[in-house]
Protein backbone atom coordinates (compact mmCIF):
# COMPACT_ATOMS: atom_id res chain seq x y z
CA UNK A 1 0.00 0.00 0.00
CA UNK A 2 1.60 3.29 -0.68
CA UNK A 3 2.42 5.91 1.92
CA UNK A 4 -0.20 7.89 -0.01
CA UNK A 5 -2.87 5.60 0.86
CA UNK A 6 -1.67 5.01 4.47
CA UNK A 7 -1.36 9.26 5.02
CA UNK A 8 -5.28 9.66 3.84
CA UNK A 9 -6.26 6.65 6.01
CA UNK A 10 -4.80 8.54 9.12
CA UNK A 11 -5.90 12.10 8.11
CA UNK A 12 -9.88 10.73 7.58
CA UNK A 13 -9.72 8.00 9.99
CA UNK A 14 -13.63 6.67 10.03
CA UNK A 15 -14.92 9.65 7.55
CA UNK A 16 -14.48 8.68 4.24
CA UNK A 17 -17.37 11.10 2.71
CA UNK A 18 -15.56 13.87 3.85
CA UNK A 19 -12.41 12.23 2.47
CA UNK A 20 -14.26 12.22 -1.08
CA UNK A 21 -15.52 15.66 -0.46
CA UNK A 22 -12.16 17.12 -0.17
CA UNK A 23 -10.32 15.37 -2.99
CA UNK A 24 -12.46 13.56 -5.31
CA UNK A 25 -13.35 15.88 -8.02
CA UNK A 26 -16.76 17.22 -7.91
CA UNK A 27 -16.86 14.71 -4.33
CA UNK A 28 -19.19 17.90 -2.75
CA UNK A 29 -21.77 16.60 -4.58
CA UNK A 30 -21.87 12.80 -2.93
CA UNK A 31 -24.08 13.95 -0.17
CA UNK A 32 -26.86 15.61 -2.08
CA UNK A 33 -27.92 11.67 -3.50
CA UNK A 34 -31.22 10.66 -2.23
CA UNK A 35 -30.60 7.06 -3.44
CA UNK A 36 -33.13 6.94 -5.85
CA UNK A 37 -31.65 4.68 -8.18
CA UNK A 38 -32.18 6.50 -11.57
CA UNK A 39 -28.70 6.68 -12.39
CA UNK A 40 -28.01 2.83 -12.33
CA UNK A 41 -30.76 2.15 -14.58
CA UNK A 42 -30.06 4.43 -16.79
CA UNK A 43 -26.31 3.15 -16.74
CA UNK A 44 -25.71 1.13 -20.14
CA UNK A 45 -22.84 -1.28 -18.41
CA UNK A 46 -25.06 -0.71 -15.43
CA UNK A 47 -25.42 -4.63 -14.86
CA UNK A 48 -21.35 -5.10 -14.98
CA UNK A 49 -20.69 -2.67 -12.28
CA UNK A 50 -20.02 -4.45 -9.09
CA UNK A 51 -21.17 -1.41 -7.24
CA UNK A 52 -23.42 0.74 -9.17
CA UNK A 53 -23.42 4.36 -8.80
CA UNK A 54 -26.45 4.55 -6.54
CA UNK A 55 -25.24 2.12 -4.00
CA UNK A 56 -21.32 3.42 -4.20
CA UNK A 57 -23.02 6.90 -2.78
CA UNK A 58 -24.45 4.78 -0.01
CA UNK A 59 -21.00 2.71 0.46
CA UNK A 60 -19.07 6.56 0.51
CA UNK A 61 -21.52 7.38 3.36
CA UNK A 62 -20.89 3.79 5.17
CA UNK A 63 -17.49 4.23 4.83
CA UNK A 64 -16.67 1.24 2.76
CA UNK A 65 -13.76 2.92 1.50
CA UNK A 66 -11.48 0.18 0.48
CA UNK A 67 -14.75 -1.68 -1.14
CA UNK A 68 -15.13 1.11 -3.62
CA UNK A 69 -11.80 2.22 -4.10
CA UNK A 70 -10.59 -1.29 -4.93
CA UNK A 71 -13.29 -2.06 -7.36
CA UNK A 72 -13.53 -2.14 -10.85
CA UNK A 73 -17.24 -0.27 -10.28
CA UNK A 74 -15.98 3.26 -11.92
CA UNK A 75 -14.08 1.79 -14.85
CA UNK A 76 -17.44 0.37 -16.16
CA UNK A 77 -18.14 4.20 -16.65
CA UNK A 78 -18.69 4.90 -20.66
CA UNK A 79 -19.01 8.53 -20.18
CA UNK A 80 -22.64 8.53 -21.42
CA UNK A 81 -24.16 11.19 -19.39
CA UNK A 82 -27.15 9.44 -18.90
CA UNK A 83 -26.78 9.52 -15.09
CA UNK A 84 -26.02 12.91 -15.42
CA UNK A 85 -29.17 13.76 -17.91
CA UNK A 86 -31.49 12.32 -15.45
CA UNK A 87 -30.42 12.50 -11.61
CA UNK A 88 -33.25 14.52 -10.27
CA UNK A 89 -30.54 15.82 -7.51
CA UNK A 90 -28.40 16.98 -10.67
CA UNK A 91 -25.44 15.31 -9.14
CA UNK A 92 -22.55 15.25 -12.31
CA UNK A 93 -22.13 11.34 -11.66
CA UNK A 94 -20.42 10.67 -14.24
CA UNK A 95 -17.57 13.29 -13.05
CA UNK A 96 -17.57 11.97 -9.36
CA UNK A 97 -17.06 8.37 -11.22
CA UNK A 98 -14.17 10.07 -12.91
CA UNK A 99 -12.63 11.39 -9.65
CA UNK A 100 -13.39 8.38 -7.66
CA UNK A 101 -11.07 6.43 -10.53
CA UNK A 102 -8.73 8.64 -10.36
CA UNK A 103 -8.43 8.83 -6.73
CA UNK A 104 -7.97 5.07 -6.53
CA UNK A 105 -5.40 4.98 -9.10
CA UNK A 106 -3.47 8.03 -7.28
CA UNK A 107 -3.77 6.01 -4.05
CA UNK A 108 -2.47 2.49 -6.02
CA UNK A 109 -5.77 1.14 -4.76
CA UNK A 110 -7.47 0.56 -8.49
CA UNK A 111 -7.25 -3.25 -9.69
CA UNK A 112 -4.21 -3.86 -11.36
CA UNK A 113 -5.53 -5.70 -14.17
CA UNK A 114 -8.64 -3.51 -14.78
CA UNK A 115 -8.39 -3.65 -18.78
CA UNK A 116 -10.08 0.29 -18.65
CA UNK A 117 -7.82 1.42 -16.04
CA UNK A 118 -4.77 0.16 -18.14
CA UNK A 119 -6.36 1.47 -21.46
CA UNK A 120 -7.05 4.73 -19.75
CA UNK A 121 -3.22 5.20 -18.60
CA UNK A 122 -2.17 3.90 -21.96
CA UNK A 123 -4.59 6.92 -23.44
CA UNK A 124 -2.96 9.44 -21.20
CA UNK A 125 0.41 8.65 -21.97
CA UNK A 126 -0.04 8.31 -25.35
CA UNK A 127 -1.45 11.73 -25.69
CA UNK A 128 1.13 13.38 -23.87
CA UNK A 129 3.95 12.10 -25.21
CA UNK A 130 3.23 14.45 -28.67
CA UNK A 131 0.37 16.65 -27.59
CA UNK A 132 -1.92 14.70 -29.78
CA UNK A 133 -3.30 10.85 -30.06
CA UNK A 134 -1.05 8.50 -31.88
CA UNK A 135 -4.31 5.94 -33.02
CA UNK A 136 -2.34 3.33 -34.55
CA UNK A 137 0.81 3.41 -31.51
CA UNK A 138 -2.66 3.84 -28.96
CA UNK A 139 -4.14 0.61 -30.93
CA UNK A 140 -1.14 -1.53 -30.55
CA UNK A 141 -0.03 -0.75 -27.02
CA UNK A 142 -4.16 -1.79 -26.16
CA UNK A 143 -3.06 -4.96 -27.92
CA UNK A 144 -0.40 -6.05 -26.03
CA UNK A 145 -0.96 -4.48 -22.85
CA UNK A 146 -1.21 -8.11 -21.31
CA UNK A 147 1.83 -9.15 -22.46
CA UNK A 148 3.30 -10.65 -25.86
CA UNK A 149 1.32 -13.80 -26.74
CA UNK A 150 -1.86 -12.60 -25.72
CA UNK A 151 -1.12 -9.32 -27.96
CA UNK A 152 -0.73 -11.43 -30.70
CA UNK A 153 -3.45 -13.13 -30.26
CA UNK A 154 -5.41 -9.78 -30.30
CA UNK A 155 -4.01 -8.53 -32.95
CA UNK A 156 -4.99 -11.35 -35.49
CA UNK A 157 -8.39 -10.75 -34.24
CA UNK A 158 -8.52 -7.41 -34.92
CA UNK A 159 -6.96 -7.67 -38.40
CA UNK A 160 -9.62 -6.99 -40.55
CA UNK A 161 -10.63 -4.17 -38.41
CA UNK A 162 -6.90 -2.85 -39.30
CA UNK A 163 -6.90 -3.69 -42.58
CA UNK A 164 -10.56 -1.80 -43.04
CA UNK A 165 -9.10 0.93 -41.48
CA UNK A 166 -5.86 0.99 -43.47
CA UNK A 167 -7.86 0.11 -46.89
CA UNK A 168 -9.80 3.39 -45.98
CA UNK A 169 -7.12 5.40 -45.20
CA UNK A 170 -8.18 6.20 -41.67
CA UNK A 171 -5.24 4.25 -40.53
CA UNK A 172 -1.37 4.82 -41.81
CA UNK A 173 1.39 2.73 -40.84
CA UNK A 174 3.84 6.03 -40.88
CA UNK A 175 2.09 6.78 -37.72
CA UNK A 176 4.70 4.34 -36.28
CA UNK A 177 7.56 7.01 -37.59
CA UNK A 178 6.59 9.70 -35.33
CA UNK A 179 3.23 11.03 -36.88
CA UNK A 180 0.93 13.67 -36.20
CA UNK A 181 2.41 15.97 -32.87
CA UNK A 182 2.10 19.34 -31.44
CA UNK A 183 4.98 21.66 -32.37
CA UNK A 184 5.18 23.48 -28.96
CA UNK A 185 5.17 19.64 -26.96
CA UNK A 186 7.67 21.19 -24.49
CA UNK A 187 5.65 23.92 -23.29
CA UNK A 188 2.72 21.66 -23.21
CA UNK A 189 4.54 18.91 -20.80
CA UNK A 190 5.44 22.29 -18.77
CA UNK A 191 1.74 23.20 -18.59
CA UNK A 192 0.63 19.55 -17.63
CA UNK A 193 3.36 19.41 -15.25
CA UNK A 194 2.78 22.55 -13.32
CA UNK A 195 -0.85 21.73 -13.19
CA UNK A 196 -0.14 18.33 -11.55
CA UNK A 197 1.57 20.26 -8.82
CA UNK A 198 -0.52 22.76 -8.53
CA UNK A 199 -3.27 19.71 -7.89
CA UNK A 200 -1.71 17.58 -5.44
CA UNK A 201 -0.63 20.88 -3.35
CA UNK A 202 -4.20 21.89 -3.99
CA UNK A 203 -5.27 18.57 -2.77
CA UNK A 204 -2.63 18.28 0.43
CA UNK A 205 -3.71 21.59 1.59
CA UNK A 206 -7.96 20.69 1.97
CA UNK A 207 -9.80 18.92 4.48
CA UNK B 1 -25.68 34.83 -47.01
CA UNK B 2 -22.23 36.32 -45.94
CA UNK B 3 -20.05 34.05 -45.35
CA UNK B 4 -19.24 32.91 -41.71
CA UNK B 5 -15.83 32.42 -39.63
CA UNK B 6 -15.14 30.21 -36.87
CA UNK B 7 -12.06 28.95 -35.03
CA UNK B 8 -11.92 25.70 -35.71
CA UNK B 9 -10.75 22.57 -33.25
CA UNK B 10 -10.71 19.69 -35.67
CA UNK B 11 -9.44 16.70 -33.08
CA UNK B 12 -7.37 13.79 -33.39
CA UNK B 13 -9.35 11.68 -35.19
CA UNK B 14 -9.97 13.96 -38.04
CA UNK B 15 -6.29 14.24 -39.01
CA UNK B 16 -4.86 12.62 -41.99
CA UNK B 17 -4.94 8.92 -42.45
CA UNK B 18 -7.16 9.09 -38.66
CA UNK B 19 -9.89 7.34 -37.90
CA UNK B 20 -12.27 9.98 -38.65
CA UNK B 21 -10.09 11.56 -41.37
CA UNK B 22 -13.40 10.88 -44.04
CA UNK B 23 -15.57 13.33 -41.75
CA UNK B 24 -13.28 15.87 -42.03
CA UNK B 25 -13.65 15.17 -45.57
CA UNK B 26 -16.99 15.46 -45.59
CA UNK B 27 -17.37 18.64 -43.73
CA UNK B 28 -14.93 20.82 -45.91
CA UNK B 29 -17.25 19.56 -48.69
CA UNK B 30 -20.21 20.75 -46.81
CA UNK B 31 -18.59 24.17 -45.55
CA UNK B 32 -17.10 24.90 -49.16
CA UNK B 33 -20.66 24.57 -50.51
CA UNK B 34 -22.66 27.15 -47.13
CA UNK B 35 -19.93 29.45 -47.64
CA UNK B 36 -18.20 28.43 -43.82
CA UNK B 37 -14.56 29.25 -43.36
CA UNK B 38 -12.92 27.01 -40.97
CA UNK B 39 -10.00 28.20 -39.19
CA UNK B 40 -7.82 25.65 -37.56
CA UNK B 41 -6.80 26.45 -34.04
CA UNK B 42 -3.01 26.66 -34.28
CA UNK B 43 -0.89 23.73 -32.66
CA UNK B 44 -4.31 23.06 -31.16
CA UNK B 45 -3.32 19.51 -28.73
CA UNK B 46 -6.09 16.51 -28.07
CA UNK B 47 -8.60 17.01 -25.12
CA UNK B 48 -8.25 13.84 -23.39
CA UNK B 49 -11.41 13.02 -24.15
CA UNK B 50 -13.62 11.14 -21.80
CA UNK B 51 -11.43 8.56 -20.93
CA UNK B 52 -8.01 10.72 -19.88
CA UNK B 53 -8.53 10.34 -16.18
CA UNK B 54 -6.33 7.02 -15.44
CA UNK B 55 -3.39 9.50 -15.93
CA UNK B 56 -4.61 12.92 -15.74
CA UNK B 57 -6.39 14.58 -12.99
CA UNK B 58 -9.01 16.86 -12.94
CA UNK B 59 -6.89 20.38 -13.53
CA UNK B 60 -4.06 18.75 -16.03
CA UNK B 61 -7.30 17.59 -18.27
CA UNK B 62 -8.91 20.96 -17.58
CA UNK B 63 -5.44 22.60 -18.58
CA UNK B 64 -5.66 20.76 -22.05
CA UNK B 65 -8.77 22.37 -23.33
CA UNK B 66 -7.46 25.74 -21.44
CA UNK B 67 -4.32 25.78 -23.93
CA UNK B 68 -6.62 25.12 -27.27
CA UNK B 69 -9.21 28.00 -25.82
CA UNK B 70 -5.96 30.73 -25.22
CA UNK B 71 -4.90 29.35 -28.82
CA UNK B 72 -7.90 30.24 -30.56
CA UNK B 73 -8.15 33.98 -27.94
CA UNK B 74 -5.02 34.41 -29.34
CA UNK B 75 -5.42 33.65 -33.07
CA UNK B 76 -9.15 33.88 -33.56
CA UNK B 77 -10.03 36.28 -31.02
CA UNK B 78 -13.56 37.22 -32.63
CA UNK B 79 -14.53 33.59 -33.43
CA UNK B 80 -16.89 30.92 -31.57
CA UNK B 81 -14.80 28.23 -31.29
CA UNK B 82 -16.23 25.05 -33.18
CA UNK B 83 -15.81 21.10 -32.93
CA UNK B 84 -16.83 18.71 -34.98
CA UNK B 85 -16.13 15.61 -32.61
CA UNK B 86 -18.07 15.07 -29.63
CA UNK B 87 -15.61 14.33 -27.29
CA UNK B 88 -13.83 17.27 -28.36
CA UNK B 89 -16.99 19.85 -27.85
CA UNK B 90 -17.75 17.85 -25.03
CA UNK B 91 -14.63 18.54 -23.26
CA UNK B 92 -13.81 22.38 -24.31
CA UNK B 93 -17.25 23.31 -23.10
CA UNK B 94 -16.76 20.96 -19.91
CA UNK B 95 -13.77 23.13 -19.59
CA UNK B 96 -15.31 26.60 -20.28
CA UNK B 97 -18.02 25.95 -17.57
CA UNK B 98 -15.80 24.61 -14.85
CA UNK B 99 -13.42 27.52 -15.12
CA UNK B 100 -16.53 29.94 -15.61
CA UNK B 101 -17.59 28.88 -12.04
CA UNK B 102 -14.50 28.07 -9.90
CA UNK B 103 -12.06 31.43 -9.92
CA UNK B 104 -9.52 29.04 -8.02
CA UNK B 105 -9.50 26.89 -10.88
CA UNK B 106 -9.57 29.20 -13.13
CA UNK B 107 -6.12 31.03 -11.31
CA UNK B 108 -4.44 27.71 -11.30
CA UNK B 109 -5.25 26.85 -15.15
CA UNK B 110 -3.37 30.06 -15.87
CA UNK B 111 -0.21 29.41 -13.58
CA UNK B 112 0.10 25.96 -16.13
CA UNK B 113 -0.95 27.91 -18.94
CA UNK B 114 1.78 30.17 -18.35
CA UNK B 115 4.42 27.83 -18.62
CA UNK B 116 3.48 27.54 -22.04
CA UNK B 117 3.35 31.28 -22.45
CA UNK B 118 -0.44 31.45 -22.64
CA UNK B 119 -3.14 32.90 -20.64
CA UNK B 120 -7.04 32.34 -20.97
CA UNK B 121 -9.91 34.91 -21.06
CA UNK B 122 -12.68 32.20 -21.03
CA UNK B 123 -14.95 34.63 -22.75
CA UNK B 124 -15.72 32.28 -26.12
CA UNK B 125 -18.49 30.27 -27.15
CA UNK B 126 -17.81 26.51 -27.51
CA UNK B 127 -19.68 24.95 -30.10
CA UNK B 128 -20.55 21.99 -31.97
CA UNK B 129 -20.69 22.35 -35.72
CA UNK B 130 -24.30 20.93 -35.54
CA UNK B 131 -24.61 24.02 -33.71
CA UNK B 132 -24.11 25.90 -36.40
CA UNK B 133 -25.64 24.42 -39.09
CA UNK B 134 -29.06 24.73 -37.11
CA UNK B 135 -28.53 27.58 -35.46
CA UNK B 136 -26.21 30.02 -37.77
CA UNK B 137 -27.66 28.37 -41.16
CA UNK B 138 -31.17 26.98 -40.44
CA UNK B 139 -32.73 24.11 -41.72
CA UNK B 140 -34.47 26.43 -44.42
CA UNK B 141 -31.25 27.66 -45.40
CA UNK B 142 -29.48 24.00 -45.69
CA UNK B 143 -32.06 22.38 -47.79
CA UNK B 144 -31.75 25.60 -50.24
CA UNK B 145 -28.86 24.08 -51.13
CA UNK B 146 -29.92 20.55 -51.73
CA UNK B 147 -28.56 19.73 -55.62
CA UNK B 148 -29.27 16.14 -55.27
CA UNK B 149 -32.29 15.00 -52.79
CA UNK B 150 -31.60 11.59 -51.52
CA UNK B 151 -35.05 10.55 -52.25
CA UNK B 152 -35.95 6.83 -51.73
CA UNK B 153 -33.31 6.18 -48.42
CA UNK B 154 -34.68 5.56 -45.25
CA UNK B 155 -32.27 6.66 -42.44
CA UNK B 156 -31.60 5.86 -38.93
CA UNK B 157 -30.94 9.00 -37.15
CA UNK B 158 -28.11 7.86 -34.47
CA UNK B 159 -27.31 10.73 -32.46
CA UNK B 160 -25.56 8.65 -29.62
CA UNK B 161 -24.85 9.84 -26.09
CA UNK B 162 -22.07 13.11 -26.32
CA UNK B 163 -23.73 15.63 -28.25
CA UNK B 164 -26.65 15.03 -26.59
CA UNK B 165 -25.74 15.30 -22.91
CA UNK B 166 -25.33 16.59 -21.10
CA UNK B 167 -25.38 19.91 -22.87
CA UNK B 168 -27.27 18.85 -25.88
CA UNK B 169 -28.69 21.40 -28.74
CA UNK B 170 -30.78 24.02 -27.35
CA UNK B 171 -33.90 23.44 -27.86
CA UNK B 172 -33.96 19.47 -27.80
CA UNK B 173 -34.86 16.76 -25.86
CA UNK B 174 -32.02 14.06 -24.08
CA UNK B 175 -34.32 11.75 -24.69
CA UNK B 176 -35.54 11.83 -28.18
CA UNK B 177 -33.87 15.05 -29.90
CA UNK B 178 -35.10 15.59 -33.32
CA UNK B 179 -32.40 17.17 -35.24
CA UNK B 180 -30.46 14.63 -36.93
CA UNK B 181 -34.14 13.50 -37.89
CA UNK B 182 -34.90 16.79 -39.04
CA UNK B 183 -31.39 17.03 -41.17
CA UNK B 184 -32.31 13.51 -43.18
CA UNK B 185 -35.58 15.24 -44.16
CA UNK B 186 -33.91 18.18 -45.19
CA UNK B 187 -32.10 16.05 -48.01
CA UNK B 188 -35.25 14.59 -48.91
CA UNK B 189 -34.68 11.65 -47.37
CA UNK B 190 -37.19 9.93 -44.75
CA UNK B 191 -36.13 9.60 -41.09
CA UNK B 192 -36.72 6.28 -38.99
CA UNK B 193 -38.93 8.64 -36.36
CA UNK B 194 -39.39 5.65 -34.07
CA UNK B 195 -35.57 4.63 -33.72
CA UNK B 196 -35.66 3.33 -30.10
CA UNK B 197 -31.50 3.41 -30.29
CA UNK B 198 -31.18 7.02 -31.41
CA UNK B 199 -29.51 7.81 -27.87
CA UNK B 200 -28.18 4.82 -26.41
CA UNK B 201 -24.51 4.37 -25.70
CA UNK B 202 -21.68 2.56 -28.51
CA UNK B 203 -19.61 1.92 -25.52
CA UNK B 204 -17.81 4.91 -26.63
CA UNK B 205 -13.72 4.25 -25.26
CA UNK B 206 -14.35 1.17 -23.74
CA UNK B 207 -15.25 -0.23 -27.43
CA UNK B 208 -11.40 -0.81 -26.99
CA UNK B 209 -11.08 -1.86 -23.28
CA UNK B 210 -14.23 -4.15 -23.35
CA UNK B 211 -15.05 -5.21 -26.44
CA UNK B 212 -17.56 -8.02 -26.17
CA UNK B 213 -19.85 -5.38 -23.90
CA UNK B 214 -19.53 -3.04 -26.12
CA UNK B 215 -20.29 -4.60 -28.79
CA UNK B 216 -23.49 -5.98 -26.87
CA UNK B 217 -24.72 -2.66 -26.80
CA UNK B 218 -23.54 -2.20 -30.77
CA UNK B 219 -25.43 -4.97 -31.94
CA UNK B 220 -28.83 -3.70 -30.43
CA UNK B 221 -28.11 -0.17 -32.05
CA UNK B 222 -27.54 -1.78 -35.14
CA UNK B 223 -30.46 -4.17 -35.19
CA UNK B 224 -33.09 -1.33 -34.29
CA UNK B 225 -31.94 0.33 -37.38
CA UNK B 226 -32.65 -2.77 -39.29
CA UNK B 227 -35.86 -3.53 -37.30
CA UNK B 228 -37.19 0.26 -38.05
CA UNK B 229 -36.08 -0.71 -42.03
CA UNK B 230 -33.05 2.12 -42.52
CA UNK B 231 -30.77 1.98 -45.19
CA UNK B 232 -28.30 3.58 -43.19
CA UNK B 233 -27.53 5.19 -40.14
CA UNK B 234 -26.39 8.74 -39.60
CA UNK B 235 -24.58 9.97 -36.72
CA UNK B 236 -22.63 13.57 -35.42
CA UNK B 237 -19.93 11.87 -33.53
CA UNK B 238 -16.98 10.11 -34.66
CA UNK B 239 -16.60 7.59 -31.64
CA UNK B 240 -20.31 6.24 -32.53
CA UNK B 241 -19.60 6.23 -36.32
CA UNK B 242 -16.18 3.80 -35.50
CA UNK B 243 -18.22 2.03 -33.11
CA UNK B 244 -20.82 0.99 -35.11
CA UNK B 245 -19.02 0.78 -38.14
CA UNK B 246 -16.00 -1.19 -37.89
CA UNK B 247 -17.20 -4.00 -35.56
CA UNK B 248 -20.14 -5.38 -37.85
CA UNK B 249 -18.13 -8.38 -39.12
CA UNK B 250 -17.39 -9.27 -35.21
CA UNK B 251 -20.83 -8.88 -34.16
CA UNK B 252 -21.74 -11.31 -36.73
CA UNK B 253 -19.67 -13.88 -36.37
CA UNK B 254 -20.59 -13.74 -32.50
CA UNK B 255 -24.46 -13.52 -32.87
CA UNK B 256 -24.78 -14.84 -36.55
CA UNK B 257 -26.24 -11.86 -37.24
CA UNK B 258 -25.96 -10.48 -41.02
CA UNK B 259 -25.25 -7.01 -40.44
CA UNK B 260 -23.84 -4.72 -43.02
CA UNK B 261 -25.15 -1.38 -42.51
CA UNK B 262 -23.13 1.56 -43.65
CA UNK B 263 -22.82 4.40 -40.67
CA UNK B 264 -22.13 7.72 -42.42
CA UNK B 265 -21.94 11.39 -40.88
CA UNK B 266 -24.64 14.43 -41.40
CA UNK B 267 -22.31 15.96 -43.25
CA UNK B 268 -21.88 12.92 -45.59
CA UNK B 269 -25.88 12.99 -46.61
CA UNK B 270 -25.41 17.24 -46.28
CA UNK B 271 -22.56 17.06 -48.99
CA UNK B 272 -23.96 14.25 -51.20
CA UNK B 273 -26.80 16.16 -51.48
CA UNK B 274 -25.19 19.25 -52.11
CA UNK B 275 -23.71 17.53 -55.43
CA UNK B 276 -20.69 17.00 -53.97
CA UNK B 277 -18.11 14.00 -56.02
CA UNK B 278 -18.31 10.54 -53.81
CA UNK B 279 -14.57 11.62 -52.97
CA UNK B 280 -15.06 15.44 -51.73
CA UNK B 281 -17.97 13.48 -49.41
CA UNK B 282 -15.67 10.94 -48.22
CA UNK B 283 -17.26 8.39 -49.35
CA UNK B 284 -14.24 6.44 -49.95
CA UNK B 285 -13.51 6.48 -46.18
CA UNK B 286 -16.29 3.95 -45.79
CA UNK B 287 -15.52 0.26 -44.36
CA UNK B 288 -18.68 -0.62 -45.25
CA UNK B 289 -19.48 0.98 -48.16
CA UNK B 290 -22.80 3.32 -48.73
CA UNK B 291 -23.53 2.46 -52.29
CA UNK B 292 -26.36 4.27 -52.59
CA UNK B 293 -24.82 7.18 -51.57
CA UNK B 294 -21.99 6.92 -54.28
CA UNK B 295 -24.66 6.22 -56.70
CA UNK B 296 -26.56 9.78 -56.33
CA UNK B 297 -22.66 11.31 -56.38
CA UNK B 298 -22.05 9.59 -59.39
CA UNK B 299 -24.90 11.38 -61.28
Amino acid sequence: MSDYNQQMIEKYRGNFLKEVEANVEEGDWVKMCMQCGVCSGSCPLGPHWEHPPQEIFMMIRANKREDILSSSSMWMCTSCYNCIARCPRGLPITHIMHGLATYAKRLGLAPKEQPTAKFAQLFWDNLTKTGRVNELKLGLSLYFMNGFGEGIKTALKMKDVGLGMLKTKRMTPMEMLGGHKCKDVKGLQAMLKKAEELEEARIGKRG
Amino acid sequence: MAKKSYSFYPGCSSQKAASASNYQVSVDAMCQELDIELNEIPDWNCCSASIGYAGGGELPRLALSARNMALSEQAHPDQDIVATCAACWLATRETQERLGEDDELLAETNQALAEAGLKLKNDKKIRHMVEVLIEDIGYEELGKHVKKPLEGLKIAGYVGCQTNRPFGIHGESFENPKYLDKMIETVGAEACNDYEKKVSCCGGALAFSEPEKSQALIKDILESAYDNGADMIVTPCPVCQMNTEVYQDQINAKYGTKFKMPVVYYSTLLSVAYGKSAKECGLDGQVIRARQLEEIAGK
